[in-house]
C-alpha cells in the first residue's frame, strides 16, 4: 500500500458524491414544491354556475361567484347598446384580439355577448385583479370621472385600485394601467335569460 | 466565589466569557456616534416584541378563512390583555419599517456601505426585503377585506410576468382564487419560515458588523491609531458605553411607541386601516385599495408605469428593480470619501431630493390614482432611480472636503 494520497482519485469520488447528493435535493425538494399546487379539491370545485337574469332591470348589475370569481352579469337598454360602437378610437383593443373570451363572443364585435342585451365577464380588472366598479351604478363616486371620456361613453366599469376605465363591454381604454378588455368566460344564454356560467351548450329553457 | 466557579466550568466547556469580551466588553465601536446610532439597537429590539407578541398571538389565533377574522375580534375583546398583545404587534410592524428606514438613511448618510462594509450592508438589504414578505404576509392573517385584496394584488403581481406567469400564481396561492389555502401558507411562513430566516441573517449583519467594526459619523477608520494595549484610541468598549447609550434611545423609543399603542393604535388608518375591519369580501373590492404605509412609496412606482405591449409587467420591474438597485450601491458611491460631512453639495443636494422623493411617493401610494399623483409619482420614480443610477458620476466629481485623521467633536 502506497503511503501518498491520489488526489485525482479522491476529487472524483468527492465530486461524484457531490453531484449525487445535489440530485438527490433536487429530488427531495419536488414533493415539497408540488404541495403548493391547488389540491384535489381545490380543482373538484369548479362547477358551472346557474343565474336567472330575467330579473334584472336594464341598467342593473349583478355579482355572482363562479370558481371563486366575482362575474358580472349586466343588463344593457338598447340605447347603450346601439352606441356601443361609438367610441372604437378610444378603446386599446376594441376588437379583443388580444384579449381573453371564448370565440362565440369575438365574433359579436362590440357587444362582446351572446346576447348584446346582456353582458357577462369576469369582475377581475386584467391589471392585478381587482373587483372592477359599475360606473352606470347610482351613488358611485367615480360616475363623473367617467363622464370625463367625453359623451360618447356609455359608462361601464371603474377599477378602483389603479384607475383603469373600461366600457361598457368591459373593453379597456387607452393610456390605462390594465392591458386588456375585462376576460369573458365561456357561457351560455337561454332565450328567457337563464345564463349558465362555465360550459358553452345552451342550457334548457324553464319556464 | 460560587458564581466565579460556575464561570469557570462553563468556560472549560464553553466560550462563554471568551464571546462576551470579544463581541461586547471589548468590541471597541467609535467613540463619536451620534442619534443616527440608535436605530440599529432599536431594530433589534423591536424583532424580539415582533417575536414575543407574535407568539402569544398564534395561541388565539386560527388560520382559516373561516375564522381568521372572529379569532382576531376575539383578541381584540375577549382574551385578557389580548387588545395589548395585537397592538404592541401591529405597532410593531409600522415601528420596525420607521426604525428600518432611519437605519437605511444613516448608511446613505455616513457611508456606512461603503468597503469594507458592502456584506454588511447586503445583508441589510436582504433584512428589509424579508421584512417586507413578513410584513405582506402578517397583513393578510386577520383575513379583513383589505387583507383579501392586497393579497390579490401583490400575488398577482408574478402574474404579469411573462409564460411562467399564470403558473407561479396558481402555486403561490395554492388555489384559482386567494382562499384558505394561501391564508394557510402564509401563516406557516409567517410564523415560522421566515422569522427564522431573520434571525439568520441579523446573526450574519451582527457578525459582519463585528468583524469589520462600526462606521462612524467622520466615516473615517478608527483602528488606524492604536493605544499601548493595541485598541483604538477613538474606540470605546460596547459595553457599558454603549449599552447604556442604547437604554436612553430605548427609553425615549418606548414613550413614543407606547403613546402610539395606547392612544392611537390604527394611527388614524395609517397603522391599521380602516376596510381592514370588515371582513375579507372576494366580490367587494374596498373603494380605495392603498397598502400600509411603509409599502406605500414601491406602490406607488407600480401604478406610475403604464401598461405597455400589451402586458403590466413594466410596473413590476421597476418596482423589483427600486429593491434591487439597493444591493448595489456600496459599488455604485464612488466619492474618495464615506461620510456626508466631507463631501461637497452636490451629494447633500441629492439626498434631500431623494428623501423628498421617497416621501412623495409614499403620500401618492396612499392617494387614489387620480389628479397631480400619477404625475408626481412618475417624477418621483425617476428622481429615485436617478439618485442611485448617476452616483457613480457625482458621488465621484463632487468636491470634498479635507477628511481629518482622528474622529471630530470628542477628546
Amino acid at each position: 500500500m502506497k503511503d501518498e494520497v491520489d488526489h485525482s482519485r479522491r476529487q472524483l469520488l468527492t465530486a461524484a458524491t457531490v453531484g449525487t447528493g445535489v440530485i438527490g435535493a433536487v429530488f427531495a425538494a419536488i414533493p415539497f414544491l408540488a404541495s403548493w399546487q391547488p389540491s384535489a379539491r381545490a380543482k373538484a370545485l369548479g362547477a358551472p354556475v346557474e343565474v336567472d337574469a330575467s330579473k334584472l332591470e336594464a341598467g342593473q348589475m349583478l355579482k355572482v361567484v363562479w370558481r371563486g370569481q366575482p362575474v358580472f352579469v349586466v343588463r344593457r337598454s338598447q340605447a347603450v347598446i346601439d352606441q356601443l360602437g361609438n367610441h372604437d378610437a378610444l378603446l386599446a383593443d376594441p376588437k379583443s384580439d388580444d384579449s381573453l373570451q371564448p370565440e362565440y363572443i369575438k365574433a359579436q364585435g362590440a357587444a362582446r355577448a351572446r346576447n348584446p342585451e346582456y353582458w357577462i365577464g369576469l369582475a377581475v380588472c386584467t391589471h392585478l385583479g381587482c373587483s372592477p366598479l359599475g360606473a352606470f351604478e347610482p351613488n358611485n363616486a367615480y360616475q363623473v370621472a367617467g363622464t370625463d371620456l367625453g359623451p360618447s361613453w356609455p359608462g361601464g366599469f371603474y377599477c378602483p385600485c389603479h384607475g383603469s376605465k373600461y366600457d361598457i363591454s368591459g373593453r379597456v381604454f387607452k393610456s390605462m394601467p390594465a392591458p386588456k378588455n375585462l376576460t369573458v368566460p365561456s357561457y351560455a344564454i337561454s332565450a328567457n335569460a337563464r345564463v349558465v356560467i362555465g360550459v358553452d351548450d345552451a342550457p334548457k329553457t324553464t319556464t | 466565589m460560587a458564581a466565579a466557579r460556575l464561570i469557570d466550568w462553563i468556560d472549560q466547556r464553553f466560550p462563554l466569557t471568551k464571546l462576551w469580551r470579544e463581541q461586547v466588553s471589548e468590541y471597541y465601536a467609535p467613540k463619536n456616534f451620534n442619534f443616527w446610532y440608535y436605530f440599529g439597537s432599536l431594530a433589534l429590539l423591536i424583532l424580539v416584541n415582533q417575536l414575543v407578541t407574535g407568539i402569544f398571538l398564534t395561541m388565539n389565533y386560527n388560520p382559516s378563512a373561516s375564522g381568521a377574522f372572529a379569532s382576531v375580534e376575539y383578541i381584540m375583546r375577549d382574551v385578557d390583555w389580548g387588545w395589548l398583545i395585537r397592538y404592541m404587534h401591529s405597532t410593531g410592524a409600522s415601528a420596525f419599517f420607521i426604525v428600518v428606514y432611519l437605519h437605511m438613511f444613516r448608511a446613505l448618510l455616513y457611508g456606512s456601505h461603503r468597503k469594507p462594509r458592502e456584506l454588511l450592508w447586503i445583508f441589510g438589504c436582504l433584512i428589509f426585503l424579508l421584512l417586507m414578505a413578513e410584513a405582506f404576509m402578517g397583513y393578510v392573517l386577520p383575513w379583513g377585506n383589505m387583507s383579501f385584496w392586497g393579497a390579490q394584488v401583490i400575488v398577482s403581481l408574478f402574474g404579469s410576468l411573462p409564460v411562467i406567469g399564470g403558473g407561479l400564481v396558481e402555486w403561490i396561492r395554492g388555489d384559482y382564487v386567494i382562499g384558505d389555502a394561501t391564508l394557510n401558507r402564509f401563516f406557516a411562513l409567517h410564523v415560522a419560515a421566515l422569522p427564522i430566516a431573520l434571525i439568520f441573517l441579523v446573526i450574519a449583519h451582527l457578525m459582519a458588523l463585528h468583524e469589520v467594526g462600526s462606521n462612524n459619523p467622520d466615516g473615517i477608520d478608527i483602528k488606524k491609531y492604536k493605544d499601548a494595549d493595541g485598541h483604538p484610541l477613538d474606540g470605546i468598549p460596547m459595553h457599558p458605553y454603549y449599552t447604556v447609550k442604547d437604554l436612553v434611545g430605548v427609553a425615549g423609543f418606548l414613550v413614543i411607541f407606547c403613546g402610539v399603542i395606547f392612544f392611537a393604535p390604527t394611527f388614524g388608518g395609517l397603522f391599521l386601516e380602516g376596510p381592514n375591519f370588515e371582513p375579507a369580501n372576494p366580490l367587494q373590492t374596498p373603494p380605495h385599495i392603498a397598502p400600509v404605509w411603509y409599502f406605500t412609496p414601491f406602490y406607488a412606482m407600480l401604478r406610475a408605469v403604464p401598461s405597455f405591449a400589451g402586458t403590466q409587467v413594466w410596473g413590476v420591474l421597476v418596482m423589483g428593480a427600486a429593491i434591487v438597485v439597493l444591493f448595489f450601491v456600496p459599488w455604485l458611491d464612488r466619492s474618495p470619501v464615506r461620510s456626508i460631512r466631507y463631501r461637497g453639495p452636490i451629494y447633500k443636494i441629492m439626498l434631500s431630493i431623494f428623501v423628498a422623493a421617497f416621501i412623495a411617493l409614499a403620500v401618492c401610494g396612499l392617494k387614489p390614482p387620480a389628479g397631480i399623483y400619477p404625475l408626481l409619482a412618475r417624477v418621483c420614480t425617476v428622481v429615485y432611480f436617478a439618485f442611485f443610477l448617476l452616483m457613480p458620476w457625482y458621488a465621484k466629481f463632487d468636491s470634498v472636503k479635507p477628511v481629518p485623521e482622528r474622529v471630530t467633536g470628542h477628546d
